[in-house]
């Protein structure tokens, strides 16, 4: 430990000096989460159509409006030539196009089936998956309607409720747990906190330590008698406790600026939390041995970040991944975390319920710390 | 600092090798160096880049384990004990290992606080080096603000505020301006006067000139040893029936030419705009001039001493040729 307080006193110089710092480890995590906060916004809504109404009258102008009624479209022309039709689509400026024929409201007068053409931009999947699924809702909420006139009129019914009106045959009553109102910062903001700690102090911890390296006062260190250990202590320590208060900082602007409670007990996340700043500070170390300058150490820090996002399930469900990928995500700690936070926050989990994930964080951590122990005391023979 | 504090005497040696080695996988950086050097000495260290100057350095720091013979700084042993020598010794190397971010006070404090001076003789000892090397006036002024030489001052007064006996200095002078190099150079002597040993390795033969003793590594050997004085009068140098002079003229390079071609000149050298020559005894400055140069007005020989630049070329010369013998026979 020798050396610890004299390594701890200069760190703090620093930080206190370096403005950037600071505004790295405070600021950026939080303009960071208010962006992703907010971006994160994939409720879709709004996709553009156009409508070709051969048709015109009440029944096809009903249709039309309950189309745009469901909110998920928004008509933004209407034509009545073929050509113009087809480059609204072509063009982009209509991502849905709905043809009417002349003949809809006599058909459905007539008690005949009715067709319309809906034509959907495939290129964004997810949006074009909401549009058949909003179409094929609407137009079998029509159907039904419909079915049940006709069977009032033939004094027959699938289905009666208590009160003995027409009903359907199944129904289904869902709740939502956790998350009653479907909003996505639910889903998106308590993962971010795991990839923002990771960003900030991976980089942080591994800038400061290559630093030293790249102007040499590393070497100059080492002919004094400070200890390996006291060395690592000192350099660490500040930065644990930037990462807390960050912690408390990105807790407090999910409760407060994005309304998600955290329904479970703030004496298991602490600890929890504690764990992955430790796992994280150990990669930040991890790369300091690995970068000869504070370019590669970003370089690094970067590649780590990446499968850190995609693979972890902060985005996408791991559940989905095909397996070597899925096998990518088991050794990030971040994927662990994660879960823990979500866990914790949304949940009310308790440790048993997260035990696999606790299990499986203490192993990345002792795993990570003792590679990047081990190699940074061997650059130092 | 002061010569009873460890109980030795003031002719004791501080430091001393015997066969030190070196290797890094096959390269061989040090190999079997064996020398001594006494309290209050400058030693300076001198050989061309990746001679192994620094890497003896290391050794003798406690910052690199020899891989063959032995080394004792103060009396300890430098592979038994590196942790006890660092507590006495000061490092300053080539490159200004300062906190370019913190202030001249802060940097001198740090190095107070890791070398665990309590608080009131931190306080103590950071007056007396600022004081020392006059960069008192800059306390409050971040490092990286100072120039070259300030620099250079701070990082000395870093490296001696725990009051070390032993001060290593690995081309302290490199890429400074001549001025500084000088109160650099002050400030050493001043030093070695208060009794403080000290290594220092570097390019400058003005500075080699100024040392007490000198070591000269070659191809990771020490091929000389001992005071300025002795090595130029080491017969190997100036041969029993020679004299060396200078020759100044307006063309040296096709001076030298013909010099080269002449049997009766030993050797020959370019040394800036003139030549040293080592000629035979019998040879007179006029038969120089006819020989060398003899259109030329001002052309002029000089009998002179041999410089220690003389001295490592020579050495370097012969060590090479040793080599190349030693090779064929092989």
């Amino acid at each position: 430990m020798k050396g610890f307080w004299a390594i701890l006193i200069k760190e703090f110089a620093h930080i206190r000096r370096d403005r950037t710092t600071i505004i790295f480890a405070i600021l950026v995590p939080a303009v960071q989460l208010t962006i992703f906060g907010y971006a994160a916004n994939v409720t879709i809504e709004n996709i553009p159509m156009v409508v070709m109404d051969l048709d015109g009258r009440q029944q096809s102008r009903e249709l039309i409006q309950s189309m745009g009624n469901t909110r998920t479209f928004r008509i933004v022309d209407r034509v009545v030539s073929a050509e113009a039709f087809r480059r609204a689509l072509t063009s982009g400026r209509a991502k849905v196009g709905l043809l009417i024929p002349p003949n809809y409201s006599e058909r459905l007068l007539r008690r005949e089936q009715a067709r319309i053409q809906v034509l959907v931009d495939g290129s964004d999947s997810q949006v074009a998956q909401t549009a058949v699924n909003t179409v094929g809702l609407l137009t079998a909420t029509m159907s039904i309607g419909k079915a049940q006139v006709a069977a009032e009129l033939a004094q027959f019914a699938a289905a009666r409720d208590e009160h003995g009106a027409q009903a359907m045959a199944v129904e289904s009553r869902t709740r939502l747990l956790y998350n009653p109102n479907l909003l996505d910062a639910y889903f998106f903001v308590p993962g971010l906190i795991a990839i923002v700690l990771q960003v900030v102090l991976a980089f942080l911890t591994s800038f400061s330590i290559v630093k030293e390296r790249e102007t040499g006062t590393l070497e100059q260190l080492f002919v004094t008698p400070v200890s390996p250990r006291g060395l690592l202590l000192g350099k660490l320590t500040p930065y644990v406790l930037l990462a807390t208060i960050e912690m408390v900082i990105i807790l407090a602007l999910m409760v407060g600026l994005f309304g998600v409670p955290i329904q479970g007990s703030l004496m298991l996340l602490f600890p929890l939390g504690g764990l992955f700043i430790f796992t994280v500070l150990g990669l930040g170390l991890l790369i300091s041995t690995l970068a000869r300058t504070q370019l590669q150490a970003m370089q690094i820090s970067l590649l780590f970040m990446l499968p850190s996002v995609l693979l972890s399930g902060f985005v996408f469900p791991r559940s989905e991944m095909p397996w070597p990928l899925y096998a990518v995500g088991g050794i990030l700690p971040v994927t662990y975390f994660l879960q823990i936070l979500r866990g914790i926050v949304l949940r009310s989990a308790d440790a048993m319920d997260l035990l696999p994930n606790i299990i499986g964080l203490a192993i990345c951590c002792v795993a990570i710390l003792t590679l990047s122990l081990s190699r940074f005391r061997k650059q130092l023979d | 600092m002061k010569q009873n504090k460890t109980g030795q005497p003031m002719d004791e040696a501080v430091i001393q090798t015997d066969h030190l080695a070196r290797r890094f996988g096959h390269f061989i950086a040090v190999r079997d160096v064996t020398m001594s050097i006494p309290r209050g000495a400058i030693f300076g260290l001198l050989g061309p880049n990746g001679s192994g100057k620094s890497t003896l350095i290391r050794m003798l720091c406690g910052v690199l384990r020899p891989s063959g013979g032995s080394g004792r700084v103060l009396g300890v042993d430098v592979s038994a004990d590196p942790e006890a020598i660092k507590r006495r010794i000061g490092y300053m190397s080539q490159k200004f290992s300062l906190y370019s971010d913190l202030t001249v006070r802060e940097n001198l404090e740090f190095y107070a606080r890791i070398y665990g001076l309590d608080r009131q003789r931190r306080a103590q000892r950071q007056e007396a080096v600022a004081t020392w090397t006059g960069i008192s006036q800059y306390m409050d002024r971040p490092a990286a603000q100072l120039s070259g030489g300030w620099k250079q001052r701070l990082a000395l007064a870093c490296s001696l505020v725990h009051e070390p006996e032993v001060l290593f200095l690995d081309e302290p002078t490199a890429g400074i301006d001549p001025v500084a190099r000088r109160d650099l150079w002050d400030l050493l002597f001043d030093l070695s006067h208060r009794g403080v040993t000290m290594m220092v390795s570097t390019h400058y033969m003005d500075e080699a000139e100024r040392c007490t003793h000198i070591g000269y590594i070659y191809m990771s050997r020490m091929i000389a040893l001992g005071r300025p004085d002795q090595l130029k009068a080491d017969p190997a140098i100036t041969p029993e029936g020679t004299r060396r002079w200078e020759f100044v003229c307006t063309q040296p390079a096709a001076a030298l030419a013909r010099a080269r071609a002449l049997p009766v000149i030993r050797d020959a050298t370019m040394f800036g705009d003139r030549l040293h020559l080592l000629a035979d005894k019998a040879v007179s400055p006029e038969e120089l001039v006819a020989q060398l140069a003899a259109t030329d007005p001002a052309a002029a020989a000089r009998q002179i001493p041999p410089t220690l630049e003389d001295v490592f070329v020579l050495l370097s010369r012969k060590q090479s040729s040793n080599l190349q013998e030693t090779e064929k026979a092989a």
